[in-house]
C-alpha cells in the first residue's frame, strides 16, 4: 500500500547550472574557424656538390617581381604599383597577341581535353630582407588571383561554369592548362648597390 | 472586462525551466563539434595579414605551426621587442626548426608525412628577413609544403 505514494520529481534546475559550467570550459579552451592561408612549395635545396648549373631560361620567358625594403614594387623593367600587377601577369601569362616580348607557349596533350597552347611564363618573386611581410603577401594574393582569374576565364570558355563548379577532373585540366609557375627566388641581398 | 475578470485573481504558473538544460546541451555539443583545442599558448602577437585568395587549410591534423612576430607584453621584458620565433610553447631560433620538423615528423604516421605542411604564422609587420631565414632552414630539411597563413578580408 504505502508504494502507491508517488515518487517525487528530481529536482531538475541545477543541470543547466552544470551544462552551462561545461559550456564555459569549452568556450575558454577551444579555438574556432578554419585556418585559411596561401599554399605554396618551396624548392627543393639544391645539392651542396652539385655544379651550380645556370638554368637557361628563355628571357622572354621570365618575369621579374621584385619588392624592395620599401615595399615598392618591380615588375618586369617598370615600377608599377600593386594594383597593376595581376593585369600585368595576367597579359603575361596569357599573351593573347603572340607578342614575341610575351613568353612563348608550347602545344601540350592533356589528358581528357586534347592540345592546349601552355605557356611557359615564370613568374620569379624576389624580396629584400627589409620588405614587410604584409605587402609580400599582398604581392602573392595577386599572383594567385591572376592565375585564378586566367583558370576561370579558361573554365568558362571550355565548359562554360566558372572554376569552383567544374567537376575535379576538369578543375585538373584547368590547372594544367594555366600552371601556376611562381619561383621564390633564392634569397638575394639587394641592399647593397 | 467582465470577461475575463476572474482569471486576475489566479497565479501566473511558473515557467518550467526543464528543458533549459537541454537547450544548453544542444549549445554545448555544438561547440565541441565545430571547436578544436587550442595547443599552444601564444607568445607572440600575430596580426594575420589579408589575402583574399586563401584557400582553406585541408588537413589540419598534419599541419605543424611556426608563429613569428613581436612577444606578448608579459615576455617582452626578457625577450625584447624585436620579431621572434615561437615553436611549440617557447621562443626559439632559426636553427631549432631542425629539431623542431623531426620531431613533428616522428610524431605523424609513415604515410601521412609526405603530406606535411608547414603554416608559417606571422604578424603582417614582420620583416621578410627571418622569414626568409625560415624558408630557407626548411628547404634544408625539406619541408617543402608550407602555407602562408593569412585572413579573408571580410565583405
Amino acid at each position: 500500500m504505502a508504494n502507491k505514494k508517488k515518487t517525487p520529481a528530481l529536482n531538475t534546475s541545477s543541470t543547466a547550472d552544470i551544462a552551462f559550467l561545461l559550456l564555459c570550459y569549452f568556450l575558454m579552451t577551444t579555438t574556432m574557424g578554419s585556418q585559411t592561408g596561401l599554399s605554396r612549395r618551396l624548392p627543393p635545396m639544391p645539392d651542396a656538390n652539385a655544379k651550380v648549373e645556370d638554368q637557361k631560361v628563355n628571357r622572354r620567358n621570365i618575369i621579374v617581381v621584385k619588392i624592395n625594403s620599401a615595399d615598392r614594387l618591380l615588375a618586369g623593367s617598370e615600377a608599377i604599383d600593386v594594383s597593376q600587377l595581376k593585369e600585368k601577369i595576367k597579359e603575361f601569362l596569357s599573351n593573347p597577341a603572340d607578342d614575341p616580348t610575351l613568353p612563348e607557349k608550347t602545344l601540350t596533350e592533356i589528358e581528357g581535353y586534347g592540345q592546349y597552347p601552355v605557356s611557359k611564363g615564370v613568374i620569379s618573386l624576389q624580396n629584400d630582407r627589409g620588405t614587410s611581410y604584409h605587402a609580400y603577401i599582398a604581392v602573392q594574393n595577386e599572383l594567385v588571383k591572376a592565375v585564378d582569374e586566367l583558370r576561370d576565364e579558361f573554365a568558362r570558355s571550355t565548359y562554360g561554369k566558372a572554376f569552383d563548379r567544374l567537376t575535379e577532373e576538369q578543375q585538373e585540366i584547368a590547372k594544367k592548362a594555366i600552371p601556376q609557375n611562381i619561383s621564390e627566388a633564392e634569397p638575394k641581398d639587394v641592399s647593397k648597390r | 472586462m467582465s470577461k475575463f475578470g476572474g482569471n486576475s485573481k489566479k497565479e501566473v504558473p511558473q515557467p518550467s525551466s526543464g528543458s533549459l538544460s537541454d537547450i544548453v546541451f544542444m549549445l554545448l555539443f555544438f561547440f565541441m563539434v565545430t571547436t578544436q583545442m587550442r595547443e599552444t599558448e601564444n607568445k607572440v602577437v600575430v596580426k594575420l595579414p589579408e589575402a583574399s585568395q586563401s584557400v582553406k587549410l585541408e588537413r589540419k591534423d598534419l599541419a605543424s605551426y611556426i608563429n613569428i612576430g613581436t612577444p606578448t607584453r608579459q615576455y617582452q621584458a626578457q625577450y625584447g621587442t624585436d620579431a621572434r620565433i615561437q615553436l611549440n610553447d617557447s621562443f626559439k631560433t632559426v636553427d631549432d626548426i631542425r629539431d623542431f620538423i623531426a620531431a613533428e615528423r616522428e610524431s605523424m604516421s609513415e604515410g601521412d608525412r609526405q603530406f606535411m605542411t608547414t603554416v608559417i604564422k606571422a604578424d603582417e609587420d614582420v620583416r621578410m628577413g627571418i622569414i626568409t631565414d625560415v624558408k630557407q632552414e626548411l628547404r634544408r630539411c625539406s619541408a617543402l609544403k608550407i602555407m602562408y597563413q593569412a585572413r579573408r578580408p571580410a565583405n
